[in-house]
């Protein structure tokens, strides 16, 4: 940490917005951002600004603080300094089932599927706070419980295809393979209805093919639900293929920021990544 | 015959300790805690019914619903009150707490209604059934006992898989953090497990005082003792476990009682209970959880 503050590293301005963005406010505004435990500072003066439709990259060594932001943003944990802007609102002290309804949904770096319901119940589950039917009315059958069930189903099914997860509906969650369960934590973030997805390591343990798949589904879940992706990742390719812009973090403070181009070449990320050139 | 005899009673006495015994597996799969007061919550159940009945003089259906509405009613405060504000703390902070509201609701009932013993007349004013030249005495209580147990158990099983806020709770019970990022308030859920626990108490305190009349503020002591101890048999926190393990547990002391040595009874099912959980340490139905290490 010292090093750090002792070397001043130059952060580039933020420039990437792209252009259907342009005169939209941000749908994410992070300020100023900390968060200690106990005396230690795991995260600082953390700047983020995301737009409402941007693929972004969190990416950074081991043990960054990355996962760390993304309780921050979900209100897993509540922040000691700065705040968080969702769609303009302050986030402070908010519990994390009511930020998950102003829209903004997760996955998990280890996967958290509800192991023991079928694919298609694990994203009825996320479709919670939409469906509206009253115990009474779902014990005795009543037309507004099949109404409401039959509206939950199809639009399950239809994220679930296109997840391309279709032929896996009625299958327990904790018997699919890896991958599959990868995407199929995607469609349940996707059931509640985000305006920002957070994708902590999507790629983890896929082999190259997949990744390739899980590329093209980010970019096309953008497109289609015209929503703002943030992801955390180790696989470089993916990262600089997919985002349009990256904050770099170590050491719980952004060492660098800007489009994937830019931080290529970022001496201060290649020296977090690899360490310094005298010292290779 | 007399085995006949035995296992319908083990059934009908079973079935109670099934309702309770459901009570203590939704609060420990949902809330992860042993609510060890659960057992007096039956207990205010019977007095509160009792007292509709006697002083009110009101029928039993109308003492049933006030008994159910109070218990509800009780078990949220209770929730709210002692318990949520330890949420998050160590389970043995609130394991002490429960045991506190169990001493303190026995003590309760005792300033409210006394100590001496109360004669609870039955709800059931149904006649009992002799079969095979009287040899096989069915009482209306039993009957009355299974068949509600039944319908509670069909209706709680369609809540759990059919309904929104059952589906909430399954997932609330598998992953608490994963849940509230579905956009699930998980306090409510566990609001919710504790008001049907509650309720079900009621009812089982209905059907247990009116199967033996006798009501003391340390009613729901031993039964809630048994039927953890069910929930434990079955596989805590799993809703058909408690079921089975109820009626089992119920069954095997019956027949113990009557085939063996009613002083023996406990010994012989608390041994059965410890057999099955050397072999299947999570019980009957319980899962089997991979620690991460």
């Amino acid at each position: 940490m010292a090093e750090y503050s002792k070397k001043m590293v130059k952060v580039p301005t933020y420039s990437y917005l792209r252009e259907q963005d342009a005169d939209k406010l941000p749908v994410l505004d992070v300020r100023n951002l900390g968060i200690d435990f106990g005396g230690l500072t795991a995260v600082d003066s953390f700047n983020m600004t995301i737009g409402p439709t941007e693929i972004s990259g969190l990416i950074g060594p081991n043990g960054a603080g990355k996962t760390t932001i993304f309780n921050l943003l979900t209100s897993v944990y509540q922040p000691t300094r700065g705040s968080i802007l969702l769609g303009g609102i302050d986030t402070k002290g908010m519990s994390t089932h009511k930020v998950t309804r102003m829209g903004i949904a997760r996955t998990f770096q280890n996967i958290r599927l509800f192991t023991d319901m079928t694919a298609k119940d694990n994203v009825k589950v996320g479709m919670h706070k939409d469906i509206k039917c009253s115990f009474i009315s779902s014990l005795l059958r009543l037309p507004a419980y099949y109404k409401s069930e039959k509206a939950a189903d199809k639009k399950a099914m239809e994220l679930l295809e296109f997840m391309g997860l279709g032929d896996v509906a009625d299958m327990k969650a904790g018997s699919l393979p890896y991958g599959v369960q990868r995407r199929l934590e995607i469609a349940r973030a996707l059931a509640t209805n985000p305006s920002v997805l957070l994708l902590d390591e999507p790629a983890a343990g896929m082999n190259p093919s997949e990744t390739a798949e899980l590329t093209e589904q980010i970019r096309r879940i953008r497109d289609t639900f015209q929503i703002a992706i943030i992801l955390i990742e180790h696989d470089m390719n993916l990262v600089m293929n997919v985002c349009e812009g990256i904050v770099v973090v170590n050491y719980g403070r952004i060492i660098a920021k800007g489009t994937p181009e830019q931080i290529k070449d970022d001496p201060a990320v290649i020296e977090a990544y690899l360490g310094k050139k005298e010292d290779a | 015959m007399a085995v006949l005899q035995y296992l319908i009673n083990g059934l009908s006495i079973g079935s109670i300790y099934a309702i309770i015994a459901l009570g203590y597996t939704m609060v420990y799969g949902i809330a992860k805690m042993l609510n060890f007061a659960h057992g007096d919550v039956i207990m205010v159940g019977a007095y509160i019914s009792y007292c509709v009945m006697i002083y009110l003089k009101m029928p039993p259906v109308a003492a049933i619903l006030a008994a159910i509405v109070v218990c509800t009613v009780l078990g949220v405060l209770i929730e709210a009150l002692a318990y949520r504000p330890l949420r998050g703390t160590s389970s043995l902070a609130v394991l002490i707490t429960a045991i506190g509201v169990s001493y303190f609701l026995q003590n309760a009932a005792q300033l409210i209604w006394g100590v001496a013993q109360k004669t609870y007349s039955s709800v059931v004013a149904m006649e009992s059934i002799h079969l095979f030249d009287g040899k096989l005495l069915i009482t209306g209580e039993v009957i009355v006992t299974i068949i509600t147990s039944a319908v509670v158990m069909v209706c709680l099983t369609l809540f759990t898989s059919k309904t929104r806020m059952g589906k909430a709770m399954r997932a609330v019970s598998e992953d608490r953090d994963a849940a509230q990022l579905m956009g699930i308030n998980v306090n409510r859920t566990i609001a919710v497990t504790f008001a049907i626990g509650s309720a079900l108490a009621a009812i089982a305190g209905v059907l247990l005082c009116s199967a033996s009349p006798a009501l003391k503020p340390t009613t729901g002591s031993m039964p809630g003792i048994r039927a953890f101890t069910a929930a434990v048999f079955g596989g805590i926190g799993s809703i058909p476990g408690a079921m089975l393990g109820g009626i089992l547990l119920g069954v095997i002391e019956e027949l113990c009682k009557g085939l063996i040595s009613t002083q023996f009874s406990d010994a012989i099912v608390f041994g059965v209970l410890i057999v099955v959980l050397l072999v299947k340490p999570t019980g009957l139905m319980g899962k089997q959880v991979q620690e991460k290490v």
